[in-house]
């Protein structure tokens, strides 16, 4: 009956690679481009603060996420992106019963201030503004099983990227705000006593690094993401998780976005990524799949995903 | 194009300042309570009847020093020395433990409870290992603070209390030394003023007591509970309600008192409530001897059951006997009709659960790392007490009265589900998940019930005007059980009937210990 989160909440480290907030990919003006997420994680081990440990009662912990992602080009230079993502989770053992729901909104204004050739390539410079809240009242203290911690977030990335031909490289960090949450109980316990439903949520940070070959019909790359709870407590032993643990996660992922020759609006999108370090959370296994359609992608517009040819 | 690039900005900077001008800092419901005041000091406490005691001087307290004397004067100084330059964490302490020394100890025990309420990891082999009281430190430490285990905790140190109290009573109107802020008009005094004598202090007796039971019920935690004793005490010098000598006659009258439930403690059967194997597949035996199933543990490895001789145990209200003819007839047969029909309905609740049924489950469920139920009604209980104004020695007597009720309920509940032995819904129907962790121990009767069945009735009778409201909580208590997929109807309904039966006997206590 012990449990542990996964990171159902670093929404945009399954995303991978179609024109997400944390890729260097950009919409045109007055383009949109949207389509459906799914994605399925799971994970048997996890880390009980830093013991990695299994558990019985709990088999393989499963979350399914059916997403709606989108992206509109205010400008070349200010996109505006969006994700809604329901979730369902599920243990193969032990009695707890699975969950379900829409989880948070994810908004995000995307900048590029800067972009020039640098060398024999083209440095583009971001600022990525975020803000999520939760779409549903769903229960954020039944750790594993919980579809999200449904605290309200503000994040603020910066993120370079560097392209030469056909080959990329991006960058970012990320800071998260994270605003208290309520629970449904009168008190807990933490590393001290609590008589309040409500849970100071410490912030966190994120870095991610991407890098691989990208033209206007083929993006394959490989992603290391980290996350990083600045705070919260250690899951005692054999105890139960708490959303203001201090949760952390390496992942290491690849991604594959590819055009439709025949279809250019039409992309289909594929990924996943596994756990590779962590602590408080479960040692995740990620696949994903998505497609993506382009809307007013008239003959002005284009993606801005290959090099600028001057 | 300026205008655009602009918007981002904007839209990042003030979100960012939304977030970074929110206080992120939580404050607890008790956190501001004023400092006790109480209507009615209660001046005849030393009278009322006592719990373990056999009288109010059963454990002498030597007359205090002359207020007049060297002695005393110097300790006047003490405390002026104290106040001379009062830092802010000072006048802190002062905040806090004015609000009141039984609420400030229960709330300390309750957090020792939650911190202890782990069940042990297995061992390699599947078995589980026992916390010892004689290696408290070493995994898995001890206690495990189940539901039992914490019931009983909560008992002792509140009767330990409430009787170490009663004698102080006494002993303030027989020597009747004065407050050091009437004896020196010119001490600064950081909380109300009291009428009462201060000799023995009744923060140290309170102290005392809780620091001298709790040794035994957690042995680990000493340096923790000592550094809150100190720190209890330093408050009452610091705020000028109590010189040295109130405090430390408070300390050794509040320790002698609870030498004596400690010793009752350690023969009232809890030693041996965990059992052993051989007991544990007796129950089995004797249920699949009266044609029924018999309960197994739903865990993986397979557990131990939680405490099966706990309904041993000595109780605080009744004797032995009593104890087992407040047992209640069995459940519905595994086989019947009836037993079908609670199942599905268990099932028909966890189907498709509401976010409501989520809420109340979650309310309620006071599962592994918190409290317990007996835990969850004695903050109930205090946050209702805090508004009445009760004195120490009432609040003490309240919270005695709950918490006897609580145990001895226990007590009874455990009794009847190791007779009965009886399995939980999950074990007759697999496909009955449930919202919350599911308890390692027989069904019938559901523990939440009784609990809440017996505290619901006491405190009805302690606060008439929210008798209404108490039951209400009971009665969500109970099918938070239910809809959780945790337990039957039976279970639910039998198990409130039963805590009210047994939360009656608190009720002819209290009618007869002479403080109402």
């Amino acid at each position: 009956m012990k449990k542990i989160f996964l990171p159902v909440f670093i929404f945009s480290a399954f995303a991978g690679s179609a024109q997400t907030d944390i890729d260097a990919i950009m919409m045109e003006k007055n383009a949109f481009c949207t389509g459906p997420l799914y994605s399925y994680s799971s994970w048997t081990n996890y880390w009980e603060g830093t013991l990695k440990r299994d558990n019985q009662n709990l088999g393989k912990v499963s979350t399914q996420m059916f997403g709606l992602m989108g992206n509109y080009g205010l400008t070349r230079k200010v996109n505006l992106l969006f994700s809604a993502p329901y979730v369902k989770t599920k243990a193969s053992a032990g009695t707890l019963h699975s969950m379900n729901g829409m989880q948070d909104l994810n908004l995000f204004v995307k900048w590029r201030p800067y972009q020039k050739r640098v060398g024999a390539g083209r440095l583009s410079l971001f600022g990525i503004a975020g803000i999520s809240f939760p779409l549903s009242n769903y229960v954020a203290d039944f750790l594993p099983l919980s579809i999200g911690l449904r605290s309200k977030t503000a994040s603020a990335r910066i993120m370079a990227d560097y392209q030469q031909g056909n080959l990329f490289v991006t960058g970012s960090a990320t800071y998260v705000l994270r605003d208290n949450i309520k629970i449904d109980r009168t008190s807990y316990y933490t590393t001290e006593m609590h008589y309040t439903n409500e849970v100071e949520m410490p912030d966190a940070s994120s870095f991610n690094f991407r890098a691989g070959f990208r033209n206007h019909r083929l993006i394959a790359e490989a992603v290391v993401n980290n996350w990083t709870t600045l705070g919260g407590f250690d899951i005692t032993r054999n105890n139960m998780p708490f959303p203001s643990n201090r949760m952390n996660a390496t992942t290491v992922g690849i991604n594959i976005k590819y055009v439709i020759p025949a279809i250019p609006q039409l992309s289909i999108v594929t990924g996943g990524n596994s756990t590779v370090a962590g602590r408080n959370m479960g040692q995740s296994t990620t696949v994903y799949g998505s497609f993506f359609y382009v809307l007013g992608l008239g003959s002005k517009t284009k993606l801005t995903g290959k090099p600028a040819k001057k | 194009m300026k205008k655009i690039i602009i918007i981002p900005v904007i839209i990042t900077a003030s979100t960012l300042l939304f977030f970074i001008s929110c206080n992120k800092q939580v404050e607890g419901r008790t956190d501001n309570t004023p400092a006790l005041n109480p209507a009615n000091v209660d001046l005849n406490a030393g009278t009322w009847k006592p719990i373990l005691l056999t009288g109010p001087a059963e454990f002498p307290v030597p007359a205090p020093i002359a207020t007049t004397s060297p002695d005393y004067i110097a300790q006047i100084n003490e405390i002026k020395t104290w106040q001379a330059d009062l830092t802010g964490e000072e006048k802190q302490i002062v905040k806090y433990w004015s609000a009141g020394a039984v609420l400030r100890w229960n709330e300390i025990l309750r957090e020792l409870v939650s911190k202890h309420n782990l069940p042990p990891f297995q061992n390699a082999d599947g078995s589980y290992p026992f916390p010892s009281a004689n290696n408290p430190l070493a995994y898995p430490q001890f206690p495990f603070a189940n539901p039992p285990y914490a019931a009983r905790a909560y008992a002792y140190v509140a009767a330990a209390q409430y009787d170490a109290l009663v004698a102080a009573w006494h002993y303030k109107n027989l020597y009747n030394r004065p407050a050091p802020y009437t004896v020196d008009a010119t001490l600064q005094v950081l909380i109300p003023k009291s009428t009462l004598s201060s000799y023995p202090s009744e923060d140290a007796v309170v102290a005392g007591a809780a620091a001298e039971m709790m040794k035994l019920l957690f042995p680990g935690d000493q340096d923790y509970i000592n550094q809150k004793l100190e720190e209890h005490e330093r408050a009452r010098l610091i705020a000028g309600a109590n010189v040295r000598s109130d405090l430390e006659a408070g300390e050794a009258l509040g320790k002698a008192v609870a030498q004596k439930f400690v010793t009752r403690a350690r023969g009232d059967r809890a030693g041996a409530a965990a059992s052993n194997q051989a007991q544990w597949t007796q129950m089995e035996t004797d249920a699949l001897a009266r044609g029924e199933t018999p309960w197994y543990s739903l865990e993986l490895p397979k557990r131990p059951p939680m405490l099966p001789l706990f309904g041993k145990v000595k109780a605080f209200l009744f004797d032995s006997l009593t104890a087992i003819s407040l047992r209640p007839g069995p459940p519905p047969s595994v086989s019947s009709q009836q037993m079908r029909t609670e199942t599905e309905e268990v099932y028909n609740y966890i189907k498709n659960p509401t976010r409501e049924n989520t809420r109340i489950v979650h309310y309620w469920a006071d599962g592994v790392g918190t409290y317990t139920p007996p835990g969850h009604w004695d903050a109930i209980a205090a946050e209702d007490f805090i508004a009445k104004n009760f004195s120490e020695v009432r609040w003490a007597r309240n919270m005695a009265l709950l918490n006897m009720a609580l145990m001895d309920a226990g007590i009874v509940c455990w009794d009847t589900k190791y007779f009965y032995f009886n399995p939980r819904p999950t074990q007759l129907n697999p496909a009955i998940k449930t919202l919350t962790g599911i308890p390692n121990f027989p069904a019938y009767i559901s523990g939440h019930s009784t609990f809440s069945g017996a505290a619901a009735t006491i405190l009805g009778h302690i606060i008439p005007e929210k008798a209404t409201a108490y039951d209400a909580m009971a009665r969500e208590a109970s099918v938070s059980r239910l809809v959780g997929g945790i337990h039957y109807r039976s279970d639910c309904e039998v198990g409130l009937l039963v805590g009210k039966n047994v939360g009656n006997y608190a009720i002819l206590r209290a009618i007869a210990d002479g403080a109402e």
